[in-house]
């Protein structure tokens, strides 16, 4: 047998380029950040909060989460359901690939996307916003909502399974782009209609943001609470996909 | 059990059932290693199924069915099977060699990259993206993905469709050579040339039975072996052929065809039955006429 980890190796750098030459989800994943970052944050990315926060880092943080949640989100959601429309799947299960590298060679390559997405980012802040903070302070926010990234890969997976090629784009937008925008991770909360600042605290993208804020300065939540918050959100989402993979697999493979 | 008899691909008294559709009844078949077996059978007689029980992508209802000894969805046993399925898919943005490449890596042994996008007939393609080959090119594709492993046995699902004469006649030439090389080859095929030409045995598939397991020459002596036709000045009595060994049997304007193993003895009964025959043939059955003659169901005038 092939050793496992030549597999997990070849099969995140196969995964790497096939992304990275599907400009809907690679261009689409690096530039819409900075754009809205230059829409909503490069106006105000050189002020100050009265409590002396930074009003670009904390923005910056904002679409920081944006975008790593974007890239889990729709990877999985319309990168699953595509495979699964062009039967990818069926010719994989015929190979020696263990279906647990697959999934963990996807997971691999969304988190370097995820990483590249928010360097590219935190560079464009740093040097179109002007906006300042320490090194340690940007390494802290995109370590946190690295790890803190597993809901929305599990969330990615239910809508990859949970639905069709053509679907799937437009469930995953219609989810994710209003949690992001009840979170606060388009512009700050206190800004947002009141009904949506008492939903918010609900939400996983709301507890999400709470993990990048706090690494910049900002007022925030206990980490535990985010964590678990975050945990729950996760259990949910992968009870969802767990339900529609069974359902899939019974019929594909029973 | 010695390594050098055990079969490669074993059925035992498998069965399996979608629902209340009854795809393979109890089959029992053993396949050798070196073996060429072709698949044969009406659609939806259970090739397909087969195959995916095989390749343990579907799990029989009842029986078992191992491949090189250990269940279908061993990792050991995988890694000695390559497959081309029907109906399957692949991503269009990597280049053929970059796919058949990764296809490798999941194989302890795999054949260099060029040497199976060579045996594929698609080395002029190698650069090309996935998304940009024709039906044909992205079947030989398949077929590179199947081979790249360096597998001791090949399951090939209808192969050959989509691709042209050339080819098909490049990837019979492939399969020749895998032959020679004492690779196990099964495939399922409508092309009944194409099992004559390449398969030394043929399993004929209908209704989710074997109903024959056989060498091409044995399947023709076997079943079938004359095919036999007449004219008729007079419409034929009501059971002219009425407890007579004939199958196939067709009657259309005023000409009589069937196959049957007894010519003989089945005209000499037709004529003791007063049956008037003019302009009387016999030759020889060619395999999609064995071949029909086994699956079509014994049919009365």
């Amino acid at each position: 047998m092939a050793p496992l980890f030549r597999m997990l190796i070849a099969q995140t750098l196969g995964e790497l380029r096939i992304r990275w030459r599907t400009p809907a989800f690679s261009l689409t994943n690096l530039a819409l950040p900075v754009l809205f970052f230059t829409f909503f944050g490069l106006p105000f990315a050189r002020d100050t909060y009265p409590n002396g926060v930074s009003v670009g880092a904390y923005l910056l943080a904002s679409f920081a989460a944006y975008a790593v949640g974007s890239v889990m989100v729709y990877g999985f959601g319309i990168g699953v359901a595509t495979e699964r429309g062009m039967k990818v799947d069926l010719l994989m299960r015929a190979t020696p690939l263990p279906p647990a590298i697959a999934i963990l060679a996807k997971v691999l390559n969304a988190l370097a996307f995820s990483l590249l997405s928010v360097v590219v980012l935190i560079i464009y802040g740093v040097i179109v916003g002007g906006v300042r903070q320490d090194l340690t302070v940007w390494i802290d926010v995109t370590v946190r909502l690295l790890a803190g990234s597993l809901p929305f890969v599990a969330l990615g997976f239910a809508i990859g399974y949970s639905s069709g090629p053509h679907v799937a784009p437009a469930l995953a937008n219609l989810i994710f782009l209003p949690l992001s925008f009840a979170s606060g991770l388009f512009m700050p909360i206190d800004r947002l209609p009141g009904f949506v600042q008492r939903i918010a605290p609900y939400l996983p993208t709301y507890h999400y943001g709470q993990l990048a804020w706090s690494a910049v300065g900002a007022p925030s939540e206990p980490l535990l609470t985010s964590l678990a918050w975050l945990a729950g959100y996760t259990a949910l989402f992968m009870a969802v996909t767990i339900r529609a993979y069974r359902r899939e697999q019974s019929l594909k493979f029973a | 059990m010695n390594a050098h008899t055990s079969p490669v691909v074993e059925f035992l008294d498998a069965s399996k059932r979608y629902g209340q559709v009854e795809a393979l009844r109890g089959v029992s078949l053993a396949i050798q290693p070196g073996e060429i077996v072709a698949m044969l059978g009406p659609n939806g007689a259970g090739k397909t199924t087969s195959i995916s029980l095989m390749l343990g992508l579907r799990q029989p209802t009842a029986g078992q069915v191992r491949l090189f000894g250990l269940p279908p969805t061993d990792r050991r046993a995988r890694s000695r099977a390559g497959v081309m399925l029907q109906e399957s898919g692949t991503t269009g943005v990597l280049t053929v060699g970059e796919l058949v490449a990764l296809f490798g890596a999941y194989y302890p042994s795999p054949l260099p990259t060029d040497q199976a996008v060579a045996m594929a007939g698609l080395t002029d393609k190698a650069d090309a993206r996935v998304a940009t080959l024709s039906g044909g090119q992205r079947q030989r594709l398949y077929f590179a993905l199947a081979i790249c492993g360096n597998p001791d046995i090949l399951f090939l699902d209808e192969p050959t469709v989509g691709m042209d004469i050339e080819a098909r006649r490049a990837f019979v030439a492939s399969i020749q050579a895998l032959a020679a090389a004492g690779k196990t080859v099964v495939f399922t095929t409508h092309y009944l040339r194409e099992a004559e030409e390449l398969a030394r045995r043929i399993v004929v598939v209908d209704h989710g039975r074997v109903i024959a397991d056989a060498t091409p020459r044995e399947l023709m002596s076997k079943v079938a072996g004359k095919r036999v036709s007449f004219a008729v000045a007079r419409p034929l009595p009501a059971d002219a052929f009425g407890g007579l060994a004939v199958s196939a049997l067709e009657v259309s304007d005023s000409r009589v065809r069937f196959l049957t193993n007894e010519p003989e003895a089945v005209l000499r009964a037709l004529f003791e039955r007063g049956v008037e025959i003019q302009d009387l043939e016999v030759a020889g059955a060619d395999l999609e006429e064995a071949f029909l003659s086994l699956t079509r169901r014994p049919e009365r005038p």
